[in-house]
């Protein structure tokens, strides 16, 4: 299993286990887990699962590919340096990721 | 103590639960579905699911613990047959099952049943339509055989485009059968039609066009009565397709049997108004089962009746704010997507009524955007692998601006730039 700790805007921090080839949105929101809408379900679409990868996550999932980082100059809180849409991250085995995500998603 | 029944398990009755419990009731929620399933998402089915990427776990909208944890009690594998209501407003809704449910109030999140097609054949083993989880479940297997060669897919909407997509990126040799003169004909305007016409051509699928069906043909019943497998398709005039599978996508009907046996107006769909009220004023009805009057704030009247995830889950939020006696109307910009292929569409906006379109960017590039206007104004997009310019529409529509024409048709600036005020209202 993978783990991912999901910190809210508001500093709150949930943690879900995921399963390996998941997405760090799809056990957010399969879980209800506040911060991740995920309205299209993962097929980068909508830009609803934006978050921050924190710093000792980075080097475990990299950056965006060429869609993703087109999607993410619309999303509704600015991107930053660190930001991906979850759908695209997918767990690997035994990994523990970090996440903060942002104060809106619509 | 109130309690809500809610009948309809899918994208909108799970959102209208969570909505309700988001905005603190604490009463009560039953949610009835009549697939043996767990709430589940549906637009996968017609794409990952086909093509044998997805497991039953991945298109799951919530977990067991997410129902448990929030109190909603889920009924899977049981229908709602009567519902009688008292003029209180109480009522008892009895089930296939035998169950019999109480409830204070009710929402209706029924969706549609797929359109079945009234035509000699569609009894042939290998002719499969694709709505539902047990559908695609049917469907993945039998395009995974080797023997399934000929793929016919009936019907050029976004089901059958989607379906016959996954079918060719498997490897089959697959032919489109529309019966109109152009595909998505209902949803799109013809450039987007024709770019999706000539895209499916490259990729190697046959698109018949304007193809009228005359019937499926199919082997006899073998002696012990088992049914004969499909053959092909049969046009009316007199053309035969050979085919070893047979997709139908002609479309869905919504689930209203419900609401008419409550006597609550009916008219291509549950009747609702902007709060998702029914015509009683008590029931609440959303997702594809119910018509609405049109959401978007861009002078167009009329009904419309829209099938698709956010529309699922926009209505579910403001029927459930609606249940609580709050006010909610529905406000947000509907959108829609389809993967087909490499193909990303995303459709923002709803074009009803438009009047002029743009066509911004080359559509051989397979890179481009069908912008729609009506009056002047922008009221909806199709973007085809321009998610940037996707999101800067939506953005725009959803804060009531708009994007001149000439500016839209001038790719040297990104459309994010061209965004300015609505010059004038549009008389409703």
């Amino acid at each position: 299993m993978s783990t991912v700790v999901y910190t809210a805007d508001d500093g709150s921090v949930t943690t879900i286990e995921g399963r390996p080839g998941d997405s760090v949105m799809e056990p957010a929101v399969r879980n209800g887990v506040p911060g991740i809408v995920g309205e299209c379900g993962g097929s980068l679409s909508c830009a609803t699962c934006h978050v921050f990868v924190a710093p000792e996550t980075q080097a475990l999932v990299g950056g965006p590919g060429d869609l993703e980082d087109e999607m993410l100059d619309g999303t509704a809180v600015d991107r930053r340096d660190n930001s991906r849409l979850s759908c695209q991250i997918t767990l690997a085995d035994g990994c523990e990721y970090h996440v903060t995500t942002p104060s809106g998603q619509l | 103590m109130e309690t809500t029944l809610i009948v309809g398990a899918c994208q909108a009755g799970v959102q209208l639960a969570a909505t309700l419990r988001d905005l603190g009731d604490t009463d009560p929620i039953v949610m009835i579905g009549e697939e043996a399933h767990r709430p589940y998402q549906r637009p996968p089915l017609s794409k990952g699911w086909l093509k044998g990427e997805l497991e039953p776990d991945d298109v799951v909208l919530r977990t067991r613990q997410w129902f448990a944890d929030r109190e909603i009690a889920l009924i899977a594998g049981d229908r709602v047959v009567t519902i009688h209501r008292e003029s209180n407003g109480t009522g008892i809704a009895q089930t296939l099952g035998g169950r019999q449910i109480a409830f204070t109030r009710l929402a209706l999140t029924t969706g549609a049943a797929v359109r079945r097609l009234a035509l000699p054949g569609t009894d042939y083993r290998g002719v499969h339509y694709l709505r539902d989880a047990d559908d695609a479940i049917a469907l993945g297997p039998a395009l995974a055989e080797p023997g399934a060669e000929r793929v016919v897919v009936i019907g050029g909407g976004f089901i059958g485009l989607e379906a016959a997509s996954a079918a060719r990126q498997l490897g089959k040799h697959v032919t489109i059968v529309e019966g109109t003169g152009r595909l998505i004909g209902r949803v799109v305007a013809e450039p987007t039609s024709d770019f999706y016409l000539a895209a499916h051509r490259r990729r190697g699928t046959e698109v018949l066009l304007g193809a009228r069906l005359a019937r499926i043909l199919g082997e006899d019943a073998s002696a012990a009565g088992r049914r004969g497998s499909v053959t092909g398709v049969e046009l009316e005039d007199g053309r035969v397709i050979p085919a070893d599978l047979v997709v139908i996508g002609i479309g869905v009907l919504p689930r209203v049997e419900l609401a008419v046996q409550l006597g609550l107006e009916v008219a291509g769909g549950i009747v609702v108004d902007e709060a998702c009220r029914t015509s009683d004023g008590r029931t609440v009805a959303a997702g594809d089962c119910a018509i609405m009057p049109n959401p978007y704030p861009a002078g167009v009247g009329g009904m419309v009746r829209i099938e698709s995830v956010n529309n699922a889950l926009e209505q579910a939020k403001v029927a459930a704010a609606t249940l609580l006696g709050r006010d909610a109307a529905y406000v947000s910009v509907p959108w829609f997507w389809s993967d087909q292929a490499d193909l990303k569409l995303q459709i923002a906006g709803l074009s009803t009524g438009y009047d002029d379109v743009v066509v911004r960017g080359d559509p051989d590039a397979e890179k481009f955007a069908v912008l729609y206007y009506r009056d002047g104004r922008l009221i909806a997009a199709d973007c085809v692998n321009q998610p940037a310019e996707f999101l800067a529409i939506k953005q725009a529509l959803s804060k009531g601006k708009t994007i001149p024409s000439l500016a839209a048709a001038d790719t040297g600036v990104p459309l994010k730039q061209s965004v300015v005020d609505a010059p004038v209202a549009l008389a409703s």
